[in-house]
Parts: C-alpha cells; structure tokens; sequence
C-alpha cells in the first residue's frame, strides 16, 4: 500500500497560511498523505524535513513576494539531498510573468489564486513519481 | 544490500528510503529488515501517548532538544491517525519540530495510522529498529492514545509516559482512560492552568489503587511544554526509569516480552495473509459458504477440515 505523501509548506516570512491549510485539507481529503510543517520556514528545513518523510511532492506556499528567491532555493538544495524525483510545485500570489522562470527552476507548476483544488489533485496524480 | 550499508553508515536518505519501504511493504523490506536485526537493541526507546491536543508534540521536541543537550542522539516517530474516510491523512506533529531540521542528531519521521489494525505497531516497529540500526540513542514513538493499536504501539517502548491536561473531565475520567495503566511515568502537560492539583491528586489515587506497581512508583511531573518549564525533570525521571529497569532485570524482561509480540504478530500476519489468499479467495470457500447458508453443513467442522489441512 503506496500512498502518496505530500509536505506542504510556507517559506519565507510571510505568514498568512490560510491558503496552504485549504491545500493540505483538499489533498488530505483526495487520499494523499499530508505533512503540514507550518509557516516561516527556510529552505533547509523544508528539504530536510521533505528527506526525513521520504515524500513525493513538495507543495510551496508564498504570498509574500519573494518566490524567485526561496522556490528555486528549495529545488536546489532537495536535489542537493539527493531528492531529484520530488515533485514541487507552487502557490501563491504570483505573478503570470515569474511563472515561466520558477518552471525553469524546477518548479513543475505554479499554482494561483483561483485556481479549484481539484485541479492540484489532478497535476499531482498526472506527474507524481 | 546497498541501502542497509549506507543505512549503517550514517545516511539519512537511506533510512528515509528503509523506512518507506517498510512502511509501502515494498519487496525488499525483509531484506533490509533481515539484514538490519543484528544491528538493533541498543537505542533506549520511550513511548509517548495521550489525549488528543495534550501536547505530545510540543513536549516530544522539548524532550528531544533535551537529550541532545546531554550528548545523546534522537530519533522520533510520529504517529497521526489516517482518515476513514478518504483514506488521507493530515500528518501536523512535524510543524511543532521543525527547528530540529537543522540537527544532525536527530530524525524525526511521520507515520500514517492507514487504517491497518496490528499491522501499523509492526511498522512503527520496524521504523524504530531502522533508527536503532542507524545509531540513534534514544527513539521517542509518538501517538494519540485512543485505539487499541495506538496502545500497542507504546506497549513496545521500554519507557512509556501517559500525558495528561488539566480540565478533561472528571475523576472518573481518569479512572475509565484505559490508557492510564499503561505510563511509567506521567506528565500534567499545561500546567500552568487551572485544575492541576486537582488532577495530580486523581492520578495519585489511581496510582494507589494500581497493585501493578511494586518497585517503581509512576512519578508525575509538571510541565508547560510551550515554555520549556519541567522539561529536564522529565529526563531525569525517564532516565531514573530506565536505571530502575536495568538494576532490577525489568529491562531483559520487557525487551524478551517485546519480541515474543512482535514475532507473535508475524506469525500471526502471516497466516491471516495465507488463509486470506488461498483459503478465504477460492472458489471452493465460495461453495462452503453457500452450503453453510443452506444448513446443508456447518461452520465448525469446516473450521476444522481447514486447519487441519493448513497447519499440518
């Protein structure tokens, strides 16, 4: 039995996490295995804690503005950890034109505002490895 | 096998990957569990359960922050309960650990109930063995004490604490928490509020009226986890605990019960799977049943024509 295990977290300083516990609870409710590790994180603790719980997917919350800093940051130093088949995605307050630069990043999607969380559920089970 | 050698040689991602295939039952978890045994049985392992909300969490990285100051290496397993109805889980004890991520000395993982009764203490087991192997000094396993399976879960432990709160209920209470007997030690977490004395007195009475304590008498500590007030005297008792254990034998009696479980839940597992599959799957199972339904024959004959074939 392989569930799937999601760690959802807000990097940065930004602490409005209504939108992150939205996510975790749709993802809880679609079957998934949720890591809720809360706000104002660094980078290093999201990937320590996305290697600890061995998870699929790492689910990034930020409204603050400071995306093309901490998303890349947390790509990186997963892969750093040896987590190269993590799939990240994103959400936020962000904007259209920085989307194409965090996917260059290793960001798979961006996710804002808006958008039904049917269709997170979706992206995760199309592309989760 | 690759993943037991750079397991034992301090990989964190590789007991991250063990665990998950234990926990996934993946082919090659009884390979790694096999070739990990001989490396087990030197981490202390401490059970941690309670009511929902009593700040199990909270007091675990506390007591985890604790045992790091006194040079000792910790592992933590975390366990939420998976939702019966999706099938999903919210697994929310990392959030109150996560300025441990920045130490080498500790590993902190969570564990999803999934609905397997028995089959999760194994698991959680297995995770704890994986932490043993790897070097870990202390394991604390963490769990809501609400089911019978949870309460298996730290029945395994050597040193098990029963968190408390004040203002559950009423003595009563106390008296009717199956979970109570089982603490070694118990914790009034919270207890800067209202209704601590109170509680204190109800656990001693309880404790009184418990015949199964000669040698060690459970102590009850106070603290206020959030703050960081009476974590150290919560060491201190585990460890006089675990002295207790060790000077009187309990130790080599506890851990002897521990694995005639553990493998009695094997053996037991095992079975449960074969008659599933080839007993209870078949077509010709299908036919009893209905002749069983007809009264054309009766259960406890068939019961006995089975086993009687199975465990010959």
């Amino acid at each position: 039995m392989a569930n799937v295990k999601v760690l959802v977290a807000k990097p940065g300083l930004d602490g409005h996490d209504r939108g992150a516990k939205v996510v975790a609870r749709a993802l809880r409710d679609a079957g998934f295995e949720v890591i809720y590790t809360g706000i104002r994180l660094t980078p290093e603790q999201i990937a320590e804690a996305a290697l600890q719980d061995d998870v699929q997917v790492v689910a990034l919350s930020l409204l603050s503005g400071a995306h093309n800093t901490l998303f890349p940051a947390c790509v990186e130093l997963l892969k750093a950890k040896g987590l190269e088949d993590v799939l990240v995605i994103g959400g936020g307050v962000i904007p259209d034109a920085d989307i194409p630069g965090l996917k260059a990043a290793g960001v798979a999607e961006v996710f804002t505002p808006g958008t039904p969380t049917s269709n997170i559920v979706d992206f995760i089970n199309a592309n989760v490895k | 096998m690759e993943i037991v050698d750079k397991l034992l040689a301090h990989s964190r991602l590789a007991l991250s990957k063990a665990i998950t295939a234990v926990e996934n039952e993946y082919d090659d978890a009884v390979k790694i569990m096999t070739e990990i045994y001989p490396h087990t049985g030197n981490a202390y392992v401490i059970g941690i359960t309670g009511p929902p909300g009593a700040g199990k969490s909270t007091l675990t990285d506390k007591l985890a922050k604790e045992y790091r100051k006194r040079g000792k290496t910790v592992g933590i397993v975390a366990i939420d309960p998976t939702s019966p109805y999706s099938g999903g889980a919210i697994l929310g004890d990392r959030i109150r650990m996560m300025d441990l991520m920045a130490d080498e000395g500790i590993f902190v993982r969570s564990m999803a109930t999934r609905g397997s009764l028995g089959g999760l203490s194994q698991k959680a087991g297995d995770a704890v063995k994986l932490m043993d192997a790897f070097g870990m000094d202390v394991v604390i396993v963490e769990t809501v004490g609400v089911g019978q399976s949870e309460v298996d879960i730290v029945k395994t432990a050597d040193t098990t604490m029963v968190v408390v709160i004040p203002g559950m209920g009423d003595d009563i209470q106390a008296i009717k928490a199956g979970v109570l007997e089982i603490g070694d030690l118990f914790t009034i977490n919270k207890a800067d509020r209202e209704g601590t004395d109170k509680l204190n007195i109800e656990i001693e009475m309880m404790l009184e009226l418990n015949p199964e304590h000669v040698g060690w008498r459970p102590p009850i500590n106070r603290t206020v986890a959030s703050k960081g007030e009476g974590i150290e005297a919560v060491v201190d008792s585990i460890e006089a605990h675990k002295a207790y254990l060790i000077d009187s034998g309990r130790l080599a009696e506890i851990r002897k019960a521990r694995i005639k479980n553990e493998v009695t839940a094997m053996l037991n597992d095992r079975v449960n799977r074969y008659i599933d599959k080839e007993v209870v799957s078949t077509d010709a199972f299908d036919e009893l049943v209905v002749k069983m339904q007809n009264r054309e024959i009766e259960p406890y004959s068939v019961v006995d024509d089975i086993v009687g074939k199975v465990l010959k």
